[in-house]
């Protein structure tokens, strides 16, 4: 398992788009590959945008379909975070389907 | 160009100013203004200080201000960014007030240094910095990745106690939203790319569902989601069109993915602006939660992409 936490490089307010592009290719891309489970943690964080959720994570559902979301679990997320997270689950959800 | 900066001019009444806006050889900058009195929205100053940050301060010509209020042009750092001498001398002794000056923004790292600085600047509350650092975020990145613009972004924001409100404007002069829808859509003018652009899901980047790894094409609605809900002005200017949202008053709250449906102005033949500009007002009165707005965000886009896709089935023939 890998344990990513966001707040290290982002700080409270994930909003940085290369940041979250990075962290995917060169974090959990790597370590899906490898058959590890991923937790991006966003303990730390009060607010994201929907441009960061969707380059941390769109393209890993593109790419390898809704499934890929069993490997990976979002932990500490406050309600404002989770909601972000679903909108882009859910729209990335209907346009795959 | 000439640009006359009237007494008057918030997104409310904004429509004269632009229409007066004159594009014509780039090579110099005439500004002119109100004898009286200015009263401005920031967009107005990101915009002057769009089209002068082009331009060598030689290529300038500012007339004499005489205005009671020109204090407020000074303070928003203007005649800094034009490099052009006002005369004006500030009192220290005057407030400062709550205002971010006319700021350029090239870069990532640059967005995320403002935003970090831009909270305490206005004294906001968290409830109320949420959706401006949201606002901010959103459509710089937009500038910085869509726009191809050397200049970058131009923003200034500026609270009111009048009317407990925040008054934002971002402006670039770079391809404009035509221009960036047209890579994967064919919009008819400016104001269908303006359109398209604040559709849910459709970008300039893609025509696929979904958008690329870097875009969803979520961004100006998400913006224009923020502002309906907390019942407040919204413009957006490109090419030659504008979009505007209009208050509304104690009607129940309804996001559309189709901008036309919401309560809104429009024009089509205004002098073109080579670039986009966003200007959005925030009510603290109003700031309704983000969560629920987060809400009727996700019910809006998600029966926005169903009706993409039904409207793509194949019908059947009946003969």
């Amino acid at each position: 398992m890998i344990h990513i936490k966001l707040s290290k490089q982002v700080g409270s307010f994930a909003e940085n788009k290369d940041i979250a592009r990075e962290i995917r290719l060169k974090k959990i891309v790597p370590a899906l590959k490898k058959g590890q489970k991923v937790v991006i943690d966003f303990e730390g964080i009060d607010s994201t945008t929907q441009s960061f959720i969707h380059a941390l994570i769109s393209d890993l559902i593109r790419k390898n379909g809704a499934t890929v979301l069993d490997e990976i679990s979002f932990k500490s997320c406050n309600e404002t975070v989770q909601k972000i997270i679903t909108i882009v689950i859910d729209y990335m959800q209907e346009s795959e389907n | 160009m000439k640009i006359h900066i009237p007494n008057s001019a918030f997104l409310g009444n904004i429509d004269p100013f632009l229409k007066n806006f004159n594009p014509k050889d780039s090579s110099h900058l005439i500004i002119t203004a109100n004898k009286k009195w200015i009263s401005v929205h920031p967009v107005v100053l990101s915009m002057i200080a769009s089209l002068g940050i082009m331009l060598e301060p030689s290529q300038i010509k500012c007339e004499k201000l005489t205005a009671t209020s020109k204090h407020y042009l000074e303070r928003m750092g203007l005649f800094k960014f034009l490099g052009v001498t006002s005369g004006i001398t500030i009192n220290k002794h005057e407030s400062a007030g709550r205002f971010i000056p006319l700021t350029q923004i090239k870069t990532s790292k640059e967005l995320t240094n403002f935003i970090d600085e831009m909270t305490p600047l206005l004294h906001l509350k968290p409830k109320h910095a949420e959706p401006l650092r949201y606002i901010m975020s959103e459509l710089v990145r937009n500038v910085l990745e869509h726009s191809l613009s050397k200049f970058g972004a131009i923003v200034s924001a500026q609270y009111h106690s009048k009317n407990n409100t925040i008054r934002i404007g971002i402006a670039d002069t770079g391809i404009g939203i035509w221009q960036s829808m047209n890579k994967s859509h064919s919009p008819k003018n400016d104001l269908e790319a303006i359109r398209l652009a604040l559709i849910p899901g459709i970008t300039g980047t893609t025509r696929k569902e979904g958008g690329t790894e870097f875009n969803a094409g979520a961004g100006l609605f998400f913006i224009k989601s923020i502002a309906t809900v907390n019942r407040d002005f919204f413009m957006l200017y490109s090419g030659e069109a504008m979009f505007k949202l209009l208050k509304r008053k104690g009607e129940r709250i309804q996001l559309h993915a189709d901008p036309f449906k919401d309560r809104c102005s429009s024009k089509k033949t205004l002098p073109f602006w080579q670039g986009t500009v966003v200007g959005i007002d925030i009510s603290l009165d109003t700031t309704q939660e983000f969560s629920m707005l987060l809400d009727l965000i996700s019910q809006t886009y998600k029966g926005a992409i169903k009706e993409r896709k039904k409207a793509k089935y194949k019908k059947p023939k009946f003969i």
